[in-house]
C-alpha cells in the first residue's frame, strides 16, 4: 500500500487494513488537506473536473494552495470560485486565459503562475507518478517559455529541460469505481485524470457511479486501484 | 463565401485520405467542414479524441464530449478516448500528419506567432508549441491583412514565437505560400488580385513560383 501523509480518515482505513477503499463525503476527503499544500485537479475546463471536492475545498476554507491543473475554472465555476476567494497562491498549468479572474489576479500580484505547454504539462505529471525526475523536451525549447530552462542538443535539435510534477493530493473525477478504487473514465472527460492519479501522495477519486468488485471488466480498467485512496461520490447540483 | 470561409476551404484540400489531423482554433475549426466527400481524414483533439464528428444536434449534446476549443462534439465510428498525456505523446512523437493552424503574425521563413500578444500578460499556451513542433506537417492559416490593413505576414516577428520549427504552407485569402530554406514562395494566388497587389500588402519578402491561377477561394461570381 502506498505511502502517505494524510493523517485523517483515509489513513485510519489503512491502519485497519481494510482493502476496499474509503469512500468518503467531499468534506471529509479534503479534511486533512493543509493550508498551503500543493494539489493536482483534474479536468479539461469544467470536463472531467471534480467538482463535489471543488466545492468542498472551498468550503474547508482551506488557502494558500498551489494547484496543478490545466486551467483554473471560469469565474465561479471548478476552480474559479476558489481564484475568486483568493484561496489559490500559486497555478501550474497551460491556459489561464479563458477565466478573466485568473488574468486579473495575476496582474494584481495576488496570483502567481507557471505557465508550461500542455504536453509539457501533461508529460511532467506522467513523470512524476512514474519515477522519472525529469526529462527534455523540443516543445517550447528557443521561446520565452524556455527562460531558466537548461538547454541540450540531441542529433543537432535543441531541447529544454523539464522537471517532473508531484503533489501532495490528486483530486481527479471518474465515471465509475468499483469498491477496491478501480477506475475507467467516460468520453473526453478523461483527459488529466489518469496521469494525476499516478502523480499524488495521496489520491481522491470522485466518480459518478460505484459499483462492486468484479462490474469492471479488467479490459476497460484505465486506472488501477493501486494509485487510489479514497472515493467520493459525485454530489448532486454541483 | 467571406474571407476565413475561403481559407478554410482551401486548407481543407490539404489532407490525404487517410490523414491523421489536427485542427485549431478559429480558422482551422471551420476547415473540417470543406473536407472533401472522397477524403476520410481523422481528426485528432488534443483533449484526447481521435475521431471527432461533427457537432452535435441542439439538446444532444454530452457534457463530457467537447473539442480542444471546449466546444461540444460528437464521435465519429471508430473513435477513441485517451489521457492527456498520450495525446501529446502523440503529437510531440510525430504521429499527426497535419495541423492546421492559425497566426498572429508569420515571418519571412514561415515562423509562427500564435501564442501571446506583445504587452499583455502571457497567461496562456495550450497545447500550440506542442502542436507546431510535434506535427509532421504544419498548414497556417490567417487572414492576409490585420483589421488596420497591414500585413501578418512580415520580415521579424514582433509577436512572441511559438516555435523555432516553420510552417510549411501558409494560406491567406489571397494567396498560397510554400516555404523552404530561403524563406516564402508564392505558389498560388486568388484570381482577384495582382502579383502587384500581393508585393505591396505583404510586408515579408517573397519569390515567385506560381504553380497554378485557379486558386480555389472565389464563389462561382469571382468574388471572395
Amino acid at each position: 500500500m502506498k505511502e502517505s501523509f494524510c493523517t485523517c480518515r483515509v489513513k485510519s482505513f489503512r491502519e485497519e487494513g481494510g482493502k476496499m477503499k474509503p469512500v468518503l463525503s467531499s468534506d471529509e476527503a479534503v479534511s486533512c488537506v493543509d493550508n498551503g499544500n500543493r494539489l493536482m485537479v483534474g479536468g479539461f475546463g469544467l470536463v472531467g473536473c471534480p467538482l463535489s471536492l471543488v466545492h468542498a475545498l472551498y468550503r474547508s476554507g482551506k488557502k494558500e494552495l498551489t494547484i496543478i491543473s490545466n486551467n483554473l475554472g471560469e469565474p465561479g465555476k471548478g476552480l474559479g470560485i476558489l481564484v475568486q476567494q483568493k484561496r489559490i497562491r500559486k497555478g501550474i498549468g497551460s491556459y489561464f486565459t479563458s477565466n478573466p479572474d485568473v488574468v486579473r489576479a495575476y496582474q494584481n500580484h495576488e496570483l502567481e503562475i507557471e505557465l508550461i505547454p500542455q504536453g509539457t504539462l501533461s508529460e511532467a505529471i506522467r513523470a512524476g507518478g512514474a519515477g522519472i525526475p525529469a526529462f527534455y523536451t523540443a516543445v517550447g525549447a528557443g521561446t520565452q517559455l524556455a527562460a531558466g530552462k537548461q538547454e541540450m542538443r540531441f542529433h543537432d535539435r535543441l531541447y529544454i529541460l523539464q522537471e517532473a510534477l508531484k503533489a501532495d493530493y490528486s483530486f481527479i473525477k471518474a465515471h465509475k469505481a468499483d469498491r477496491l478504487g478501480n477506475l475507467i473514465y467516460r468520453k473526453s472527460a478523461r483527459n488529466f485524470n489518469p496521469i494525476m492519479a499516478t502523480a499524488g501522495k495521496t489520491v481522491i477519486a470522485e466518480v459518478d457511479e460505484l459499483v462492486e468488485i468484479g462490474e469492471l471488466s479488467p479490459d476497460e480498467i484505465v486506472t488501477p486501484h493501486l494509485f487510489v485512496d479514497a472515493l467520493v461520490l459525485k454530489e448532486e447540483g454541483v | 463565401m467571406n474571407a476565413k470561409a475561403s481559407i478554410a476551404r482551401r486548407a481543407a484540400l490539404f489532407p490525404r485520405d487517410g490523414d491523421i489531423v489536427n485542427l485549431g482554433i478559429g480558422i482551422p475549426t471551420l476547415v473540417a467542414d470543406y473536407i472533401p466527400k472522397n477524403v476520410k481524414v481523422y481528426l485528432h483533439s488534443e483533449n484526447g479524441i481521435l475521431g471527432v464528428g461533427p457537432s452535435p444536434v441542439t439538446g444532444e449534446e454530452d457534457p463530457d464530449l467537447v473539442n480542444a476549443g471546449k466546444l461540444p462534439v460528437t464521435a465519429d465510428a471508430g473513435a477513441a478516448y485517451f489521457d492527456s498525456a498520450s495525446s501529446f505523446g502523440m503529437i510531440r512523437g510525430g504521429h499527426i500528419d497535419i495541423s492546421i493552424l492559425g497566426a498572429l503574425e508569420i515571418d519571412a521563413f514561415g515562423r509562427i506567432a500564435n501564442w501571446a500578444v506583445p504587452g499583455k500578460a502571457v497567461l496562456g499556451v495550450g497545447g500550440a508549441m506542442d502542436l507546431l513542433e510535434g506535427s509532421r506537417q504544419i498548414i497556417a492559416t490567417t487572414l492576409h491583412l490585420t483589421k488596420g490593413r497591414s500585413s501578418k505576414i512580415v520580415p521579424e516577428l514582433t509577436y512572441p514565437k511559438t516555435s523555432e520549427r516553420k510552417a510549411d504552407y501558409i494560406i491567406t485569402e489571397y494567396a498560397v505560400f510554400k516555404t523552404d530554406s530561403e524563406g516564402l514562395i508564392l505558389i498560388e494566388k486568388n484570381p482577384s488580385v495582382s502579383i502587384d497587389f500581393l508585393q505591396t500588402h505583404t510586408a515579408a519578402n517573397f519569390r515567385l513560383g506560381l504553380e497554378e491561377e485557379s486558386f480555389p477561394v472565389t464563389d462561382e461570381r469571382g468574388q471572395l
